[in-house]
């Protein structure tokens, strides 16, 4: 079955080690050092002219690397196993690459046959991928024809006609409308849940927080990776909100008391107040009971959640 | 012809009968020639003097030899450039068809066509000749001669055109100026077929052979340099070898 995989303990998917991409003078990205495990969905986060399309062109063997080795599909990134690596890896570009005047089935028979696939193998496959992406009934339309967001879908199933070890998609979701985008975040979810490793590229961070097991944030350079919760722990102290109908008169004293909170920060507006805990969960009844106690109302007392776009302003910002 | 080959010329075919511009060119070029050759040739007097065939002859020979190199121009020029246009050369290239496997298909796509209408028009001028055209004229055109040039050296010079059209492409940024350059880029070759068909250099099986091999291995030299020059780096970005 396309996209469906058996997560094992295997060598990475993808392994960068000092990778590094000039084009003369100018560096898309420097020492890059990273690994993908098999089955995991990988986001590549970063500002526009951050080396995300770069990177992903260097490790689909598009472009060679300036410096640095990687590892992809098990196979080392080189000219000698290019054409291996780009048999067992499928690439969907920013834009969705599709012949305008060929129908959709068109389209993919010629890529499955740039993939070496028989005749039935390619035609079993094609029925396959139309399904798991929603297109069975536009198989025979013009790709022309298509909406945009039905495009994307199309360059989807074609990305998934080789059956890849590694699927790298390149911003999957630019340029197109909320539902469309939707749409296809829906499909890229189901293939994260079939098992496929799926290298993914995108300055979406809704997207790649919903869709990703880790992210990688680079500004040419890597500034972090991990899986999003563990750089949100990374960049950010555990921290309750909270928010009371009058501004305490002494709010040092008073949360200077309190077991559990480290410190303190006045919040937006107020009587808003941001307190520092190690244990937000333990701190928060300790909070609410000595607020209480000195007469003041609650309005909210909540733990801040921060989301990956805090900790990618965070880390960005910090770059720059 | 391996199976990578053949998906990328099936393609290419989809796309030509997909395409009405492609297909009226393809078309009308034929079309216009043969009325041109019919027009030039057909109403000569039943007794006119050998010398003053040579010029009449010699533009309809011309005429015929200039389709294989004039046809392709456009699909020649668009192989690479075009896809780059399209948007589908980084998709492709992804995939793992090797460098020599597309350029072999884009330029067999093209030949085919070209060398196949270039022999149905011969086919059709020399079939209308025998029934319309002064028996004086028929022999000067339907000749060991011909069918030797017909035969070998049409399809050399279309694969010489096509290549160099693929090659620039491959070096081009835009569509028109690779399609400029192609054509310009044939002349010299048409002029040295002209010396032949004018009678200025005298035809024999021999000479059209020798010059079918000449341009076969102008047309394998494009080929290598075409596979050496093709940078998959240089087509994505603008640097690269």
């Amino acid at each position: 079955m396309l996209g469906t995989k058996t997560r094992t303990a295997t060598r990475p998917a993808i392994r960068a080690d000092g990778l590094s991409k000039r084009f003369a003078d100018r560096a898309a990205f420097e020492g890059l050092t990273f690994e993908v495990a098999a089955g995991e969905v990988f986001g590549l986060l970063g500002p526009n002219g951050a080396g995300k399309t770069t990177t992903v062109r260097v490790l689909s063997t598009l472009l060679p690397p300036t410096s640095g080795t990687a590892e992809v599909a098990g196979l080392p990134l080189g000219a000698a196993s290019a054409s291996e690596i780009r048999r067992r890896i499928s690439v969907m570009p920013e834009t969705p690459g599709l012949y305008l005047r060929l129908t959709v089935r068109d389209n993919l028979e010629f890529f499955a046959g740039l993939y070496g696939l028989s005749s039935p193998e390619a035609h079993s496959r094609i029925v396959q991928a139309l399904a798991l992406v929603g297109l069975t009934d536009r198989a025979d339309d013009p790709a022309g024809s298509l909406s945009k967001g039905l495009r994307q879908r199309t360059a989807l199933a074609r990305a998934l006609l080789p059956d890849p070890a590694v699927m790298f998609l390149d911003e999957p979701t630019t340029g197109l409308d909320p539902v469309a985008a939707v749409e296809v975040r829906e499909i890229i979810g189901g293939l994260r849940d079939r098992g496929a490793t799926v290298f993914l590229t995108t300055h979406r961070l809704d997207e790649a927080e919903r869709l990703c097991d880790r992210v990688a944030i680079v500004n040419t350079r890597l500034v972090s990776v991990g899986r999003p919760d563990e750089l949100r722990r990374r960049l950010f102290r555990p921290a309750l909100e909270l928010r009371l109908g009058r501004p305490l008169p002494d709010p040092a004293t008073l949360f200077g008391a309190i077991r559990g909170v480290d410190g303190w920060t006045n919040g937006r507006g107020s009587g808003a107040y941001v307190l520092d805990v190690t244990d937000p969960e333990g701190a928060a009844p300790e909070v609410a009971k000595t607020v209480v106690g000195v007469g003041a109302s609650i309005i909210r007392l909540a733990e801040i959640v921060r989301s990956l776009e805090d900790v990618y302003l965070e880390l960005v910002e910090d770059e720059r | 012809m391996s199976p990578k080959i053949r998906t990328v010329v099936r393609k290419e075919f989809r796309e030509y009968r997909r395409n009405r511009f492609i297909v009226f060119t393809m078309a009308a070029m034929p079309v216009v020639v043969l009325l041109i050759l019919v027009g030039e040739t057909f109403a000569l007097p039943d007794r006119i003097p050998l010398a003053a065939l040579r010029r009449p002859v010699g533009e309809a020979l011309l005429f015929l030899q200039l389709i294989p190199v004039m046809l392709p121009t456009t699909i020649a020029a668009y192989a690479v450039i075009g896809e780059r246009e399209q948007g589908t050369l980084e998709t492709v290239l992804t995939t793992p068809v090797t460098d020599r496997e597309l350029l072999a298909g884009k330029a067999i796509a093209a030949i085919l066509p070209a060398v196949g209408i270039s022999w149905l028009l011969f086919a059709v001028y020399v079939g209308l000749a025998q029934l319309f055209a002064p028996a004086v004229v028929v022999a000067q055109i339907w000749t060991p001669n011909q069918a030797v040039a017909m035969a070998l050296l049409t399809p050399a010079l279309a694969a010489f055109a096509i290549l160099v059209g693929i090659l620039i492409s491959l070096r081009s940024t835009d569509f028109r100026v690779a399609q400029q350059l192609a054509v310009l880029a044939s002349l010299p070759v048409i002029g040295l077929v002209a010396l032949v068909t004018f009678r200025v250099v005298h035809p024999s099986a021999v000479l059209y052979a020798a010059a079918a091999g000449v341009v076969g291995l102008m047309a394998a030299a494009c080929w290598h340099l075409a596979s050496a020059l093709f940078s998959r780096e240089r087509l994505l970005t603008r640097f690269g070898g």
